[in-house]
């Protein structure tokens, strides 16, 4: 929120510099995003009075000799056509800051430094300015929007500083203010508390007017919506003469960013920044039937905003209704049919409280916000509602731009705008901080706060302003105190009430902190992905219509279509990052991510959707292969000193015939295989990839076993190598589980050679096992070794026809 | 007959003088001392056809040559294998300068290295690490928290709905809920995980991570509070560092505080990451809403709690100095490489 210093000076005195007052903001809670000088790029410039003024021969340009009083009197050269002798300008002396401007002298083009110069052979020492180069509006100060030079008025004092004068001293600060106290969303607001900070009187604005005899019979209000309309006042104002604002409110408006229209408008915009309240004033002669009715909108129906703008709207929507016809959405923007013209003669305002979620839910849903819909969202409160109506008939009469009627009309719904009592323990207030406050100090800051403080033993009593509605209990009271009292009261301690507890990471949380250590050392590097996704991300890996990874959870209000399914499977995210890697021009890599899963039971939502603990790995280069990957499985498994087995299997977006599923004691984990050409090549990739998924909510079982020592064997181990001819499709798992079943006493087996060509049948392989025995209760001898041997053959051939190769 | 010793002793002192490698040496030697076809050992067979008067010298010459070839070869052979473990070192002279050979090994993501580090430290301190889900219902993210559907509160933060009653949860305070009503005082908790906001600008992401940390105890105040984050600071940032508890509003602590703790880049004076002021905005924290406690069944007459929330992006970020917090999720090796703790 904006707020100029020259404005909150008007409600509490300030004797500080806009720097120590920043300070205070900041101590008590509000803290000063920017704090600027209106006129911050401006310097040097001073009143010059032009005592000659002689015209260069065929130029348009004029030389001057001004007096700058202290400063000195130069020779200035100008061209600008109201620059006449005995006038007195904004005068930048040698080594001034102005804005330069566009040749247009419109377009501020930043800021330049003033230096001596030589204008077609004369010399120059200074310029004289025009408002634009001060950076000053026409608003801001009469005159200074002329293409010209700026006329300072007759009496300015020669060699004085422009910026008083122009009003460029004034102090902007710019004030983050927190959710729970949109009461301070103005100027009144922030006075407020600057007056409570500095201990200084808060000077109440001015409400007084004075009504006429002038009604209208007849006229009422109704409040069909009650509970989104809590209070609407109206008050007739007659005899209106539309004008231009004076200087004073045009220059507040234009430093807190509105754009002055008219006296009437501007009251308006005025009381909302200086109030707080958003108000709303209706051309009285275009409303029908003496009557303001607020409602609903019915579904469909249609208002034309003063912008233009024609809207369709719901039944959600709030209405400001004359006898016949809408007039305004509700707290948004008037209607275009009531709006204030030059003609207007009879005004009603408006000053109400509506629901601050409905105006909130209108405004986006209609795609229309304005400073009104801005403040609403924020919420308001009555007491400034009421404040504002008696602050804006009071401008009126200052202004002198129309007549208060005796026609008001408050509709409520029995909120009380006096304040409320609150009672709490002082003993628990100081339990909140940890720290006593003296009585005298909590007395003195509820004071402050105009909470009229009165205490009785461990009795705090406060009288809480109806524009404090935040306040509700002790903990609020001690949050007061201490902002007020400083935070660096507050002297740490280490809970010395707090019962010891046991803390760290179950055996979840370290079981899967050690499966990325592992993965880690396989060299993957940890990466974390959205965890939503694009519905092309399931059409990159080629799932079916009726794919289970396509009931995913949507998000309503996503931020685009890309990010706007909760995933269902980490491998889309992963192509990407790899496809993003090879574009990039790393070609090769290992990824690992651990994340979410979310696997909804039913769509939409109605109970907390499966959330599944997933691994998902890739690895991508020329020396990749399905082995690489699954020599990462092995890693996942010996690191949680389980056991997998693979089978073939096929995915839409993998090889069909390098893909694998991945099962733990019988239950399947998922898969692990190469990436699809298809997709591949969709995605550009350079390099081949392979990809696996693992359920981690499904491995979690397993988490915290233990590895266990087996005692070594008495007797010695024996080691057979064995190469065996078996047909092509035969796999290694089958003859090395086979084998397993012929004898028990087998402990590994491990392949160390395939061979495939002319020295064997063809459709026939060779592959050769280096097969270990352990003895259990006796040693073995080399009869019985070769008996173990012989009956894995037999086996072997019984089941694949395999043969030992000779 | 001593000519013959002479003589053999002769061929052996010139036969050394060809010989080039230790491998030779043993050859050589054993055409002379091998038992049974070395010329020396041959000298020992022919005793039988020495005059028994002679045999005592012939044996005593023998054994001497026998003794002085045994020497004088040993030696050779030394030398020999000295001069060729030389030669085998020469010939193995490396350029130390060539490029280190390592296995390449990843790395944790940076965030997980903060959450580590941040998770060290507090489970020091007795706090369990407890996960919530990422999908919450209103009731837990919002309601529970003081943040009731009109509370001016939720246009802090933008939504992702699921659906009317579920969303993507917008802070990990939302697993404070669920631990309250499932546990009694003492509690000590810190609840890391991702969070979702409608965001999405340099500095902004629409997931990022938070640390959301609880204590509800008897007799625990604001003064706990700051305790405990000057612990947490020194640890994470070094000896020395402080913090400042400013005002500040979240809807389910009162009083509310932000927390900037002294720049750890230039100890306070004023530099560039602190932006001149010699602090650093780090959490968000406060003495936990008497109504969240309420609103999970624990007595506040009894009990009172503290919560704090840390940004893990933003430390992040501060710590390996990101200045986009997309990098973090783009997973390009290049900037995963680099990211580590070892």
């Amino acid at each position: 929120m904006l707020a100029p210093l020259s404005w909150l000076k008007d409600y509490v005195d300030i004797d500080i510099t806009p720097q120590e007052l920043e300070d205070k903001l900041f101590s008590c809670g509000f803290e000063v995003e920017e704090l600027y000088e209106v006129g911050k790029d401006i310097s040097k410039v001073v009143v010059g009075h032009v005592l000659t003024c002689e015209p260069i021969p065929d130029t348009h340009l004029h030389v001057c000799q001004v007096d700058c009083g202290e400063h000195g009197t130069f020779q200035i050269c100008c061209g600008a056509d109201n620059v006449v002798a005995g006038g007195k300008f904004p005068t930048a002396l040698v080594g001034a800051t102005v804005y330069a401007t566009a040749k247009d002298h419109k377009t501020v083009e930043g800021v330049m430094t003033i230096g001596k110069g030589k204008l077609r052979g004369v010399e120059s020492f200074g310029m004289l300015c025009s408002g634009v180069e001060l950076g000053v509006s026409e608003n801001m100060y009469p005159g200074a929007g002329y293409n010209g030079l700026l006329v300072l008025p007759e009496d300015a004092p020669v060699g004085a500083d422009v910026k008083p004068i122009l009003g460029l001293d004034d102090w902007i600060f710019d004030i983050a203010i927190t959710a729970n106290r949109p009461d301070c969303q103005s100027i009144v607001g922030i006075a407020r508390e600057i007056a409570a900070v500095l201990e200084k009187e808060f000077k109440a604005p001015a409400l007084d007017y004075t009504e006429d005899d002038v009604t209208i019979d007849g006229f009422k209000v109704t409040v069909d919506c009650p509970e989104l309309c809590h209070r609407y006042s109206a008050h007739f104002v007659h005899d209106v003469t539309i004008a231009e604002s004076p200087l004073w409110m045009k220059r507040r408006l234009e430093l807190v960013g509105i754009n002055p229209i008219s006296n009437i408008v501007d009251i308006t915009n005025y009381i909302l920044k200086e109030l707080g309240q958003p108000m709303h004033a209706f051309d009285y002669t275009t409303l029908e039937g003496d009557a303001i009715n607020v409602r609903r909108a019915t579904e469909g129906e249609k208002i034309t905003t003063l912008d233009e703008d024609e809207l369709t709207l719901t039944t959600e929507n709030m209405l400001i209704c004359d006898g016949v016809k809408p007039v305004a959405l509700a707290g948004v923007m008037g209607g275009l049919n009531s709006e204030i013209r030059e003609t207007t003669q009879n005004v009603l305002f408006e000053s109400a409280k509506f629901a601050r979620d409905n105006i909130r839910r209108t405004s986006r849903a209609v795609g229309k916000s304005s400073d009104s819909s801005a403040r609403y969202a924020k919420g308001v409160d009555e007491y400034a509602t009421v404040m504002a109506m008696k602050r804006a008939l009071h401008l009126i009469e200052e202004l002198e731009c129309g007549k208060v009627s005796k026609l008001h009309v408050d509709v409520n719904t029995g909120n009380s705008v006096e304040p409320r009592e609150l009672t709490v323990s002082i003993n628990r207030v100081n339990a909140v901080l940890g720290i006593t406050v003296p009585n005298e100090d909590i007395v003195r800051i509820m004071t402050n706060l105009c909470f009229e403080p009165k205490i009785d033993g461990d009795t705090l009593t406060i009288q809480i302003p109806a524009y404090r509605e935040d306040m509700e209990g002790y903990q609020d009271v001690a949050e007061e105190v201490i902002r007020m009292y400083g935070y660096d009261h507050i002297t740490p301690t280490f809970m010395p009430t707090a019962q010891v507890t046991v803390g760290g990471e179950n055996t979840v949380q370290k079981t899967e902190m050690r499966l990325k250590k592992a993965l880690c050392a396989t060299g993957a590097h940890e990466c974390i992905h959205y965890s939503f996704f694009s519905p092309s991300d399931l059409d990159l890996l080629k799932l079916p219509e009726d794919a289970p990874e396509r009931h995913a959870i949507r998000i309503m209000n996503p931020i685009s279509e890309e990010l706007s399914l909760m995933r269902t499977t980490l491998a889309a995210s992963m192509i990407n990052a790899v496809m993003r890697n090879q574009k990039k021009g790393n070609l090769e890599g290992r990824l690992f991510e651990v994340a979410k899963k979310f696997i909804p039971k039913e769509l939409p939502l109605t109970e907390y959707p499966d959330e599944r603990q997933t691994l998902c790995v890739a690895v991508f280069g020329e020396k990749e292969s399905f082995f690489t990957l699954k020599g990462i499985a092995e890693k996942v498994a010996e690191t949680l000193h389980v056991e997998f087995t693979y089978a073939n299997t096929t995915k839409t977006f993998l090889h069909p015939f390098q893909t694998a599923s991945i099962s733990c004691n019988g239950e399947e984990i998922d898969y692990l295989g190469k990436l699809a050409y298809d997709v591949a090549d969709e995605c550009d990739l350079r390099t081949p990839m392979y990809i696996m998924e693992m359920d981690l909510e499904i491995l979690s079982q397993w988490y915290g076993k233990k590895a266990m020592f087996t005692p070594l064997p008495k007797f010695a181990e024996e080691q057979r190598d064995l190469a065996i001819v078996v047909d092509k499709n035969v796999t290694c798992g089958e003859i090395e589980s086979t084998m397993k079943e012929a004898c028990k006493y087998i402990t590994n087996i491990k392949l160390f050679d395939i061979y495939e060509g002319a020295q064997i049948a063809e459709n026939q392989k060779s592959m050769a096992f280096t097969v270990l025995f352990t003895p259990k209760d006796e040693a073995f001898t080399t009869e019985s070794v070769d008996g173990f041997v012989k009956k894995i053959l037999k086996q072997l051939n019984k089941k694949f026809a395999a043969e030992l190769r000779s | 007959m001593n000519a013959n010793l002479e003589q053999i002793k002769q061929e052996i002192l010139a036969g050394a003088e060809e010989l080039n490698s230790s491998k030779e040496v043993y050859e050589f030697k054993k055409k002379f001392l091998d038992g049974k076809t070395g010329k020396i050992g041959l000298l020992m067979k022919e005793m039988k056809n020495i005059p028994n008067e002679e045999k005592a010298a012939y044996g005593k010459g023998v054994n001497e040559l026998k003794a002085w070839a045994l020497e004088f070869l040993g030696g050779l052979d030394e030398k020999m294998k000295a001069k060729e473990l030389q030669a085998r070192y020469e010939a193995e002279k490396i350029d130390i300068s060539l490029p280190a050979e390592t296995t390449a090994e990843g790395n944790l993501h940076p965030i997980t290295l903060v959450r580590n580090e941040i998770i060290d430290i507090f489970s020091g301190m007795g706090f369990e690490i407890y996960e919530g889900p990422e999908i919450e219902t209103d009731y837990y993210n919002f309601t529970a928290l003081n943040t009731p559907q009109d509370h001016p509160a939720r246009d802090m933060q933008d939504t992702f709905y699921l659906s009317p009653e579920f969303l993507l949860r917008t802070q990990t305070s939302a697993g404070q809920i669920h631990v309250m009503e499932k546990k009694q005082p003492p509690i000590k908790i810190l609840s890391p995980g991702k969070v979702f906001r409608s965001d999405d600008d340099a500095t902004h992401s629409p997931m990022f991570t938070q640390m959301e940390g609880l204590v509800v105890d008897k007799g625990i105040t604001l003064c706990d509070l700051q305790g405990m984050l000057d612990e947490f600071v020194r640890q994470i940032y070094g000896e020395g560092t402080k913090t400042r508890l400013r005002p500040s509003y979240f809807p389910f602590t009162e009083p509310s505080v932000e927390v900037d703790c002294s720049c750890f880049e230039c100890g306070g004076k004023g530099c560039k990451l602190c932006k001149g002021t010699g602090w650093i905005e780090i959490l968000g924290a406060g003495v936990v809403n008497n109504k969240v406690l309420e609103n999970c069944g624990i007595d506040t007459s009894v009990y009172s709690g503290f919560a704090f929330g840390i940004g893990i992006e933003r430390t992040a970020m501060l710590k390996y100095g990101i200045n986009n917090i997309k990098m973090l999720f783009e997973s390009d090796i290049k900037v995963l490489n680099q990211l580590n703790d070892k």
